[in-house]
């Protein structure tokens, strides 16, 4: 069963690494999205600090959704989800390798292009350290609640829109949270609280959303 | 007479508000290939797919070894291999990798010397190291075709196997389903090409008569 888990982890990766204009394109657009705050609102350190945290964790849930729409739809289109329903491995363990996978190809690079552009909205280093963790913990959730969305949308005209106004108000508590920890931490009341809902938030998307992926999927599929 | 091993009983499946067929019932032995025959939109592909357990039908049962194949899951699974018009590999990979994943994904092991030697039976022996996108259709074809060897499955469900296939490939595809049903494998394909099986045990199905209205179902002959 574990063998499994890694076999369609690896293959995504390794179609990742084949594709690498499609990997690059989610972050470029995440690292724009960002930068376009500062230059659109001016360079004042207290507004940029104020609304930096608010702003990064916005733009990783629109880069996240970017990539989320593709999840399932280019297997669908070739017919290797077919085959990859019919494996005799249960699909719940498809699921959740590929939103695993989808972490690990668009939600590690976010952490570390984070701090980078935390110094572009003037944040300090424990602010940003704070950051990079509410992402860490945060990004993961993204990727589980989003195969649900992509499950959901597969092989609907227009699927990519209707994803975006399915997963969005999902991914609310996550944003509260995610930017709440580094707001906490820019006040000085430390972030452990927020930290910690973040933590509950993933450990429950975790054991919900590959079961209902994968009952959208085989829904989607007929 | 032994026991089908795969049997249908009073399945009826549609499309939407259309009713494709109803009441087909039909069994296959071991070694027998049964061909699936009808029009274009007559539910030739969504038989395969019920058979498969892809989809659900309105009405009635798909069984393996006397099981419905919603109970059997995974032993189903094991047992039976699935082309459709669509080859499942994908482009970025090589027909060796596609083959290996794809294995893989099954819960299989394969090596890489059992991998190459299938894709040379089936003449891909030229482009084992390029991706999948640069091939022809019929190539490509031939790679899906080659997981069916590897795949060691007793029933094959095959959606129009032939297409895309040059004289050899169609010659070769014979050769294969002829070797299957040797070892006592079952087949379910559906083709609109002509297929030369001297030997073999055909029994013809048809889908969706003309006369949609009570769509007969043919048993054997």
């Amino acid at each position: 069963m574990l063998r499994f888990l890694l076999t369609v982890i690896r293959r995504d990766l390794l179609l990742a690494a084949r594709r690498r204009g499609d990997w690059l394109t989610s972050q470029f657009f995440f690292v724009m999205v960002v930068s376009m705050f500062p230059l659109g609102i001016g360079s004042e350190p207290a507004v940029l600090r104020m609304i930096g945290p608010g702003v990064v964790w916005v733009a990783a849930l629109l880069a996240s959704l970017l990539s989320l729409s593709r999840l399932f739809a280019d297997d669908h289109r070739d017919g290797s989800l077919e085959q990859m329903l019919l494996s005799p491995e249960p699909t719940v363990l498809l699921t959740l390798g590929k939103a695993v996978a989808h972490w690990l190809i668009y939600g590690i690079p976010l952490l570390v292009i984070a701090p980078v552009l935390g110094i572009q909205f003037a944040l300090p280093a424990e602010a940003i350290l704070v950051l990079v963790a509410s992402l860490a913990i945060g990004t993961p959730i993204l990727s589980l609640l989003g195969s649900v969305g992509a499950a959901l949308t597969l092989g609907l005209r227009g699927g990519g829109v209707l994803l975006t106004l399915l997963i969005l108000p999902l991914y609310v508590p996550a944003l509260i949270f995610g930017a709440g920890a580094v707001d906490a931490a820019l006040a000085g009341t430390g972030a452990e609280a927020h930290l910690s809902l973040l933590a509950a938030f993933l450990v429950m998307s975790l054991l919900v959303s590959p079961w209902v992926a994968a009952a959208a999927l085989r829904v989607s599929i007929e | 007479m032994q026991e089908p091993v795969l049997s249908v009983s009073d399945l009826a499946c549609a499309r939407g508000e259309r009713l494709l067929f109803y009441n087909m019932n039909f069994a296959v032995q071991p070694g027998e290939i049964l061909l699936v025959r009808g029009g274009n939109g007559r539910g030739k592909t969504s038989l395969l797919r019920l058979l498969t357990g892809l989809s659900k039908p309105m009405a009635g049962e798909v069984c393996w070894r006397g099981v419905p194949i919603g109970q059997c899951g995974e032993r189903y699974r094991m047992e039976m291999a699935y082309v459709g018009h669509l080859n499942g590999i994908k482009d970025d990979l090589t027909p060796l990798e596609n083959l290996r994943v794809g294995a893989g994904l099954a819960g299989r092991d394969l090596d890489e010397p059992t991998a190459q030697r299938t894709l040379e039976r089936l003449g891909l022996g030229r482009c084992l190291d390029l991706p999948a996108r640069v091939l022809s259709f019929g190539q490509r074809r031939r790679v899906a075709l080659a997981g069916l060897l590897t795949a060691g499955a007793l029933l094959w469900i095959l959606d129009e196997p032939l297409t895309g296939l040059d004289v050899h490939g169609v010659a070769l595809i014979e050769a294969l389903l002829h070797e299957h049903t040797e070892r006592g494998g079952l087949v379910v394909m559906t083709t609109h090409q002509p297929l030369s099986l001297p030997g073999a045990k055909l029994r013809p199905l048809s889908v969706g008569d003309e006369d949609v209205a009570p769509a007969q179902s043919l048993v054997g002959q």
